[in-house]
């Protein structure tokens, strides 16, 4: 029996993809995007930092369509994100304008302006709330209600100027436990525009980590901390929040006036210390703290701090740790592309196949022929 | 108190499989006898070690001391609390003297520990030899085989680079002689109350999936060298600005609106007893 490419394939396709649309409906329920929109904000933010889409509209489809599976909603929107015009860049975004929901330092205690814990996890229990299963419409409203009475509309909320808060790094920059440091306000290289070159730049790899994929991201990060690395780092800063964005008058650009503000993203920075030796003259080695940088869209705590891990890492190469090493740390961690290639070994290889079983075939009548010999030869 | 779920959260035959591991770990002082750490309702790495060590041991007569960096009213403190409360309905102390178990990530209570209490530490790094070994498979031939000079070389080199040991919390001990022991996130200040220590020390990795032990009466020795001695953090000439106590781990603190620096005990419940007793010494 030899292997035959399938014939007939169209309808089979066909088929299948009707099927498919079977497996998403067959009990009945249509999904709204709005529900996906309003309820799972977890996952909206890790298909939008994926993607680097941001649009909560369109990460609700795309979850929609993929049945709530991540890689295959990144992949939609990585593809629509494709065909979209680049109209303008933005003007450059000062994080420490941002209007903060949530900020955490796990360094110190006292930070100015103070811990903000905001909406977390953190603290709440793994135990499964058996009661969600009864939410309903009504109980939704009088909860809301009574949060709303005992707090700040969320509106007005958003014009407190007090939201915006310094940088702890900032503060023990002036402190001098930190060298100073200078805003690196050059053009970015764009990695969705040119492909990336090794050594990369630091602003190539930032997009490549930001992009990354959550859980290779957190995975690589974790050997890191874990023993396959030399970080032992600790948050500095962590923070939630909106960042306004503006653009220059297209026509009268750099003339400083007449810019626009197109609206704002959620965000999550993480500002991470780690303590690293420097060489100071005469052979002195000086124990300073380093930074390691991580920013991505919504709230997405752990690839934030995750990234600013790896950041780090990739600052400082070494040879003994592969996640020290670029090539590897920023090939690997990218949902499209891995996903991609592990998922195309489901493709017809009959030919590759075929030739590969030929060579095993041919080398086994070798050996035959050689024990044979050998045989007649004792 | 939860209904829903067991008492103390586990079903019975999973805490007799970690306290079987604990007896095993008691057995033989400071070696790490893996095992099956379960998932927990908290994050792995947020103290599921400690609180699988905690659960599987407390009664319904245990009083029960949570500590996270010195505080009984740090964040991961109170949600551990919380989930223990609610889950056993047992009583819950601040003070040191009164509880049977205290959970702790970080410090040795400033309070000397009893026969009657079982000090359960919160462990995210149990293997000291990590640092220079990654492979889990290469440390536990090296523990097999008392083979520790990595660790030595590690202390010599951190002399030769910066003219002292720089190890921060975390600074390995020998312990009774055979083990080398990672003495989890504790400060080298508090290494020595370790030595012939009167209660119970347990300490459980849930990520790692390790747990270990210090029985009492057990020697516990921090690595050093003849010319460089193990040297704990100095609090010399300084004392809390609370309470006046000398020669406690202490917190140095910013004042925001002056700039200066002070000081405060660590051991929050200490510091507040020490001002409890003053204040009624004062009233007397």
């Amino acid at each position: 029996m030899g292997y035959v490419a399938v014939k007939g394939g169209t309808q089979a396709i066909e088929e299948s993809i009707k099927r498919l649309k079977y497996e998403r409906l067959h009990k009945e329920q249509v999904l709204e995007t709005g529900q996906i929109e309003g309820g799972m904000r977890g996952l909206i933010d890790q298909v939008m930092s994926e993607s680097s889409l941001y649009d909560e509209k369109l990460a609700a489809l795309a979850i929609k369509q993929a049945e709530g599976n991540p890689e295959e909603a990144v992949f939609l929107l990585r593809a629509y994100r494709s065909t979209l015009p680049r109209k303008y860049c933005s003007k450059i975004i000062e994080t420490g304008e941002m209007k903060v929901e949530r900020r955490i330092s796990a360094s110190f205690k006292d930070i100015p302006g103070g811990q903000i814990l905001g909406a977390t996890t953190d603290y709440t229990h793994r135990l499964l709330d058996f009661n969600l299963m009864k939410e309903t419409e009504q109980t939704v409203k009088e909860w809301l209600s009574s949060y709303a009475s005992g707090n700040i509309p969320f509106d007005e909320l958003q014009q407190d100027l007090d939201l915006v808060l310094p940088k702890v790094l900032d503060y023990l920059r002036k402190e001098g436990l930190i060298p100073p440091l200078e805003n690196n306000d050059a053009e970015p290289d764009d990695v969705t525009r040119e492909s990336l070159e090794f050594p990369s730049s630091r602003s190539q790899r930032l997009q490549i980590l930001t992009r990354g994929e959550t859980g290779a991201v957190t995975s690589l990060a974790y050997a890191v901390i874990r023993g396959y690395g030399a970080l032992h780092p600790t948050v500095g800063e962590l923070r939630v929040g909106s960042l306004p964005i503006n653009i220059e008058h297209p026509n009268e650009a750099r003339s400083g006036e007449d810019e626009y503000y197109i609206g704002e993203i959620k965000a999550t920075e993480a500002e991470m210390l780690m303590p690293f030796m420097t060489e100071k003259d005469k052979g002195r080695k000086e124990l300073e703290f380093e930074i390691g940088y991580g920013l991505c869209f919504g709230q997405n705590e752990t690839k934030a701090i995750a990234m600013g891990i790896l950041d780090n890492c990739l600052e400082h190469p070494d040879s003994s740790f592969p996640s020290h090493n670029e090539e590897f740390v920023l090939l690997h961690i990218d949902s499209v592309e891995s996903t991609g290639f592990i998922s195309h070994l489901k493709m017809p290889h009959y030919v590759t196949f075929q030739s590969k079983l030929d060579s095993v075939r041919k080398t086994k009548a070798a050996n035959a022929e050689e024990r044979e010999e050998v045989q007649a030869y004792e | 108190m939860n209904n829903a779920y067991n008492f103390a959260f586990f079903d019975e035959g999973s805490k007799r499989e970690i306290r079987r591991a604990t007896l095993k770990a008691i057995a033989i002082p400071g070696y790490q006898v893996p095992f099956a750490s379960r998932e927990m309702p908290i994050g792995r790495g947020w103290g599921t070690g400690g609180l699988q060590l905690t659960l599987s041991l407390i009664g319904k007569e245990d009083v029960l001391k949570v500590i996270d960096q010195g505080s009984d009213e740090s964040v991961n403190a109170v949600s551990i609390k919380k989930l223990v409360k609610d889950t056993t309905d047992v009583q819950i102390t601040d003070h040191t003297s009164q509880a049977t178990i205290i959970q702790s990530r970080h410090r040795i209570p400033e309070v000397p520990l009893r026969t009657d209490q079982i000090l359960v530490l919160q462990v995210p790094l149990p293997e000291p030899l990590r640092y220079f070994e990654p492979s889990e498979h290469e440390t536990k031939k090296l523990h097999a085989e008392k083979e520790y000079s990595g660790a030595w070389l590690m202390l010599f080199e951190q002399i030769i680079k910066y003219g002292s040991m720089t190890t921060g919390a975390d600074h390995p001990v020998m312990v009774h002689d055979r083990y080398v022991m990672a003495p989890s996130p504790i400060p080298r200040f508090d290494n020595p109350k370790m030595d012939e220590n009167e209660a119970l020390i347990l300490l459980g990795a849930g990520r790692e999936k390790k747990i270990y032990a210090v029985p009492p009466y057990t020697r516990i020795v921090s690595l050093d060298f003849e010319d460089y001695p193990f040297e704990g953090e100095s609090f010399h000439d300084k004392c809390c600005r609370l309470c006046g106590s000398e020669g406690v781990f202490l917190d140095e603190l910013i004042d925001e609106a002056t700039g200066e620096t002070f000081y405060q005990c660590n051991d929050t419940s200490y510091c507040c007893e020490i001002l409890n007793e003053a204040e009624k010494a004062g009233v007397n």
